[in-house]
């Protein structure tokens, strides 16, 4: 239930005093609700649980956390080639 | 970045087990408290690739599994009314009251319907105005931003035709009961990447201070719950009962402040009785007294009900992590997705119907860990 998808916003609107905008997850559309993430802008990925934004993702982290793994694991590579 | 292929790289997560392998020196039981993360996880077959000393157990969050059977029955009755329109996330549909559930309802002529987002009960309750429409507003932190946002936006509308049926629980107290209990078995915690995301992770140090378990806020991805195991067992190896962060692409420190502050104006904190578990003091939400004509189970009278459970399940103590689903009797037969005799083999969440539907049957009969 927790579930959410990562998306990418193309389109910001107001609906019924609403901030809302058209979400891309990969190439489906929907509608979901931005009104809790008031600074998105067009092009940011985010996270959409039952039809709402929860946050904004944060590229810089990502890439950051992913470079750290990537490090762990050729280290671990290395250590085991090491000990071959 | 697309944020979801990155995180299925499966050299990279083969990587990181082994990692978690190469520093693992004894036995750990490590709880991960989202349901959704539990389905990955078997899924992934993540459990299976782990060195056998590290022991997975499934936590409570299974908003579907522990939402009472009182409220279920509640739900029944309400829904079953002529005057209403009775909405839900799709999972409450299959779970079993006492009797029956919400499908044998709309099968006998009840208006029950499916919604995506609760504000689109708020939007069938524009168009039906001389229908009742009640939302089943089940959930944790997750959920509560959008389920607090269909009222103010039925505020907004002057809708007299809208209500809530809420029954919102919350991860915290939940540990807290968890880790108190003299049965407690886990060693360190797996938090839920998008609880977090709406309440940030300030709530957990106390938690993780107080009773020595190391904790790590974690996604959903086959390569971040294996960062998030990796960071606990790191943590319990090295005897620090930290909580840090594995999932910081989507969760910060203070999470989404304009959502906590729209929940804390619509709900306030309550004591909530978690099927098979029981009563937790404060660990749900309900509605504002200022927001009680949103409330269904003041709206209809619904009080008296008497509930029952099956006397076979053991979904209580599975959300608990004391027991597996193939510790069930019940398991497979009679228990099935298709006829589950407790919540926890209904949802996409539930423990007994992640082990059911990625075939993990066949430790019914063998057990897995002797």
């Amino acid at each position: 239930m927790c579930l959410g998808v990562p998306g990418k916003i193309v389109e910001i609107y107001e609906v019924g005093g609403l901030k809302m905008g058209k979400v891309d997850f990969g190439g489906v559309y929907r509608e979901a609700c931005l009104e809790y993430v008031p600074d998105a802008q067009v092009g940011e990925y985010t996270v959409i649980h039952v039809g709402f934004a929860i946050n904004r993702l944060n590229e810089e982290e990502a890439q950051e956390s992913l470079a750290l793994l990537r490090e762990i694991v050729n280290l671990e590579d290395e250590l085991g080639a090491g000990q071959e | 970045m697309k944020y979801v292929n990155e995180y299925r790289d499966a050299k990279l997560v083969q990587g990181i087990i082994e990692e978690i392998r190469r520093i693992t020196t004894r036995h750990w039981v490590i709880m991960e408290i989202c349901g959704g993360q539990t389905h990955a996880i078997v899924r992934h077959g993540i459990d299976q690739l782990l060195p056998p000393e590290i022991e997975l157990v499934h936590g409570p969050g299974c908003p579907v599994c522990v939402t009472p059977l009182e409220l279920i029955d509640k739900a029944l009755a309400i829904a079953a009314r002529p005057e209403v329109i009775f909405t839900s996330y799709g999972d409450m549909l299959r779970v079993p009251g006492s009797g029956r559930d919400l499908f044998s309802v709309r099968a006998a002529g009840g208006d029950v319907r499916v919604v995506y987002s609760p504000l689109d009960a708020v939007k069938i309750a524009q168009q039906n105005p001389d229908r009742q429409v009640v939302f089943f507003a089940i959930g944790f932190e997750t959920t509560a931003p959008a389920n607090v946002m269909s009222v103010m936006q039925a505020q907004q509308l002057g809708l007299h035709n809208f209500s809530l049926l809420v029954s919102h629980v919350c991860v915290p107290p939940a540990m807290h009961a968890i880790l108190s209990s003299p049965t407690n078995r886990v060693q360190g915690f797996l938090l839920a990447g998008h609880v977090c995301a709406v309440m940030g992770y300030w709530e957990y140090p106390p938690l993780a201070k107080k009773y020595g378990v190391p904790m790590a806020v974690t996604g959903f991805e086959p390569l971040d719950i294996a960062q998030g195991i990796l960071m606990v067992v790191h943590a319990l190896e090295d005897g620090r009962a930290e909580v840090e962060n594995a999932y910081p692409r989507a969760v910060t420190f203070e999470g989404n402040q304009p959502a906590q502050k729209m929940i804390g104006k619509v709900f306030m904190p309550c004591d909530r009785k978690w099927r098979g578990i029981g009563m937790i003091p404060l660990s749900g939400w309900c509605l504002r007294p200022e927001f009680a004509e949103f409330n269904a189970e003041k709206r209809f009278d619904v009080d008296a009900i008497q509930s029952e459970e099956s006397p076979l399940c053991i979904a209580g103590q599975i959300l608990q992590g004391l027991k597996k689903p193939h510790d069930c009797a019940a398991f497979g037969a009679p228990c099935t997705p298709e006829h589950p005799l407790g919540a926890t083999m209904v949802s996409a969440e539930g423990a007994c119907a992640a082990y059911y539907k990625y075939g993990r049957v066949e430790f019914a009969t063998q057990g897995r860990r002797a």
